[in-house]
């Protein structure tokens, strides 16, 4: 190579030389925004991206939730707010004695580490792989249950400012624990990671067997 | 050779500029006006477009996309940045200099401005009117002057610019600037010498200061001043001209990494504009000077090419500009590709090889230079040359065992630092 090496390596590079761009336009870039809809499409998210939280419910609609708060306790951000009640006897919210009454996230702080998902005990919070965050001012920053809450059918709500592209809703459930899936034998002495939580189940991952290369 | 370089100065010798031969009429005032106009407009967009060329072509270096929102291929982002920064505030560190706080950036942008006053950008060089072109039934220049002086205007202007560099630096009343200046001055006083001396062997072979007349004299690329001073110089000045420049991997004195933004950490606004609008003209206009003093400006390279028909000024711009280019992607290449140097080793480079090495050179070809005019014969000329080389490598042995020997006892002293 030499001294020289270097020049035709960077200059290789170039697209003039017949190199590639690493770099994907979002969304399309300029040709969707002239109206092609052919380009307007999203490049596949990392199966484990983190992006904003859902509520998860259990299949007859009650809420995962029990308003624990070890969510709020393990936040490093210090994002999250819980408060729990009582669940009313003749209406429960959640299986248990108590419900998460309030449940906020503050999403100008929220870093996306997804400890609140390894904290929670039964599940109730995950991380989608929605990405996209919108707002002018900071009231609009906390996220509340009324946006958080999946729906009947145990997808994530999509909310008015949110740019969903078919499909975006069937990988919305979070993916992330580096805990050892309990319980099953295939995972004993291994650090693992469990399979998602939410909606649309998928097999836990072996370390190393995953799409982490 | 002095009393030819004193000869080759006198305007009278040297024909320049017709226009300003005769009375100064309002024709005379108005072409003058138009050339410093068109001159003024040309450098402002040329330093937008290579702001736009540097960031799409390192870009691809470097596998990204680079700019493409603003106007077609992202042609206008550098007239929304620019946009940008002027409605920012405009502050002023408390503990500055005032006054040469404000003045620093025009420091750094008005010679800028002055250098490629010299540049000739086009013309017939073959035509009996050497080329000049007809503005208003006045023939003139392709250039917005002509001194006799030349080319020392440019190493003039290139000297003060640092002034701004400086001054910026000292102004600004915080550390990190400071040092970036200190930097910069040393930087630029030692590459100042190599630049100088391999300028001094174009001045050889061309016999002129003008930088009219030393394009004239390179008529093919045979008789460029790069094959005719034998590319050594032309190389040294490439290096040197980079580091005057402080572009990368010359740029120490806006390293990031050690010194925050360098000598403008402090300048916000219009005046950070107006030192990133300098740095970019600088580019522009050095290129230019190289292209002029080596590559024989708006000549073409072969002598049949200027015979194609049509309007033969214009291919002059056309040939100009094409090395223009190759130079401009030359130094965005540069930046691509090599990391920075360290302080010593850039003081290394300059003082222990560029300077010894452009001096050498130099001497080489006053050698040769002084046995033609001697009448001597070829093997005669030879022989000096090889006698020369030999007495120059001598020396530069003595001085890489004076360069042992010190470092030798510095080691024995115990390190100072």
């Amino acid at each position: 190579m030499g001294y020289l090496g270097g020049f035709a390596i960077t200059a290789r590079q170039s697209r003039w030389f017949g190199g590639k761009r690493v770099t994907t336009e979002y969304s399309g870039g300029r040709e969707a925004k002239r109206g092609d809809a052919s380009h307007d499409t999203k490049i596949p998210k990392p199966e484990r991206l983190h992006g904003r939280h859902v509520l998860n419910r259990y299949e007859d609609g009650m809420e995962k939730c029990i308003g624990c708060e070890l969510c709020a306790g393990v936040c490093p951000a210090k994002c999250i707010y819980v408060r729990g009640l009582d669940n009313p006897p003749e209406h429960p919210v959640s299986p248990g004695e108590r419900y998460g009454f309030v449940y906020e996230i503050n999403y100008l702080r929220c870093i996306h580490c997804d400890l609140c998902v390894e904290a929670c005990p039964t599940e109730a919070i995950t991380e989608s792989k929605l990405f996209e965050f919108s707002f002018t001012n900071r009231q609009d920053a906390i996220y509340t249950k009324a946006e958080l809450l999946v729906g009947d059918d145990g997808k994530p709500q999509h909310l008015p400012w949110e740019d969903w592209r078919a499909g975006e809703d069937l990988h919305t459930s979070g993916w992330m624990r580096a805990t050892a899936p309990g319980g099953s034998e295939a995972f004993v002495g291994l650090e693992g990671w469990s399979g998602e939580l939410g909606y649309g189940v998928r097999a836990a991952e072996k370390p190393g067997t995953g799409s982490e290369g | 050779m002095i009393a030819n370089l004193v000869a080759a100065a006198d305007p009278a010798l040297n024909g320049g500029d017709s226009l300003l031969g005769g009375g100064v009429g309002v024709h005379v005032v108005l072409v003058v006006l138009v050339k410093v106009l068109f001159a003024f407009v040309f450098l402002l967009i040329a330093t937008m477009l290579m702001v736009w060329f540097e960031r799409k072509v390192i870009s691809g270096m470097q596998n990204r996309v680079g700019p493409n929102k603003a106007g077609p291929w992202g042609l206008l982002q550098t007239l929304a940045d620019g946009t940008k920064l002027f409605f920012k505030e405009d502050l002023i560190p408390e503990r500055a200099d005032r006054f040469v706080f404000k003045l620093a950036p025009f420091l750094s942008l008005v010679p800028a401005f002055l250098v490629f006053s010299v540049v000739p950008v086009g013309g017939d060089f073959k035509s009996v009117h050497s080329g000049q072109i007809s503005i208003f039934g006045k023939w003139t220049l392709m250039q917005l002057a002509d001194p006799p002086i030349g080319i020392l205007l440019v190493l003039a202007l290139s000297s003060i610019a640092v002034y701004g560099v400086m001054l910026a630096g000292w102004a600004s009343g915080s550390k990190y600037p400071l040092l970036g200046s200190v930097r910069a001055s040393a930087q630029m006083v030692s590459y100042e010498a190599a630049l100088g001396m391999s300028v001094a062997a174009v001045l050889l072979i061309s016999g002129s200061l003008s930088t009219h007349e030393i394009v004239r004299k390179q008529d093919w690329i045979g008789s460029w001043n790069l094959v005719a001073t034998v590319f050594v110089p032309f190389v040294i000045f490439v290096i040197a001209a980079t580091a005057e420049l402080n572009r990368p991997p010359f740029d120490l004195v806006e390293a990031e990494q050690e010194l925050v933004g360098g000598f403008n950490t402090e300048y916000s606004s219009i005046r950070f504009a107006l030192f990133f609008l300098a740095e970019f003209m600088n580019t522009i206009t050095m290129s230019a000077i190289i292209v002029t003093l080596f590559l024989g400006g708006p000549q073409p390279p072969f002598r049949f090419l200027a015979d194609i028909p049509g309007p033969r000024w214009l291919y002059g711009i056309v040939w100009f500009f094409l090395k223009l280019w190759l130079f401009l992607y030359m130094y965005v290449w540069f930046r691509a590709t090599l990391p920075r140097f360290r302080y010593d080793q850039l003081m290394d480079l300059g003082w222990k090889l560029l300077i010894p090495a452009s001096f050498g050179w130099l001497l080489l070809l006053i050698v040769v230079r002084v046995a033609q005019n001697a009448g001597w014969s070829s093997v005669g000329r030879v022989g000096a040359a090889i006698v020369s080389v030999v007495v120059m490598g001598l020396f530069y042995l003595l001085l890489l065992a004076a360069f042992r020997v010190s470092a030798r006892n510095r080691a024995r002293e115990g390190s100072m630092y």
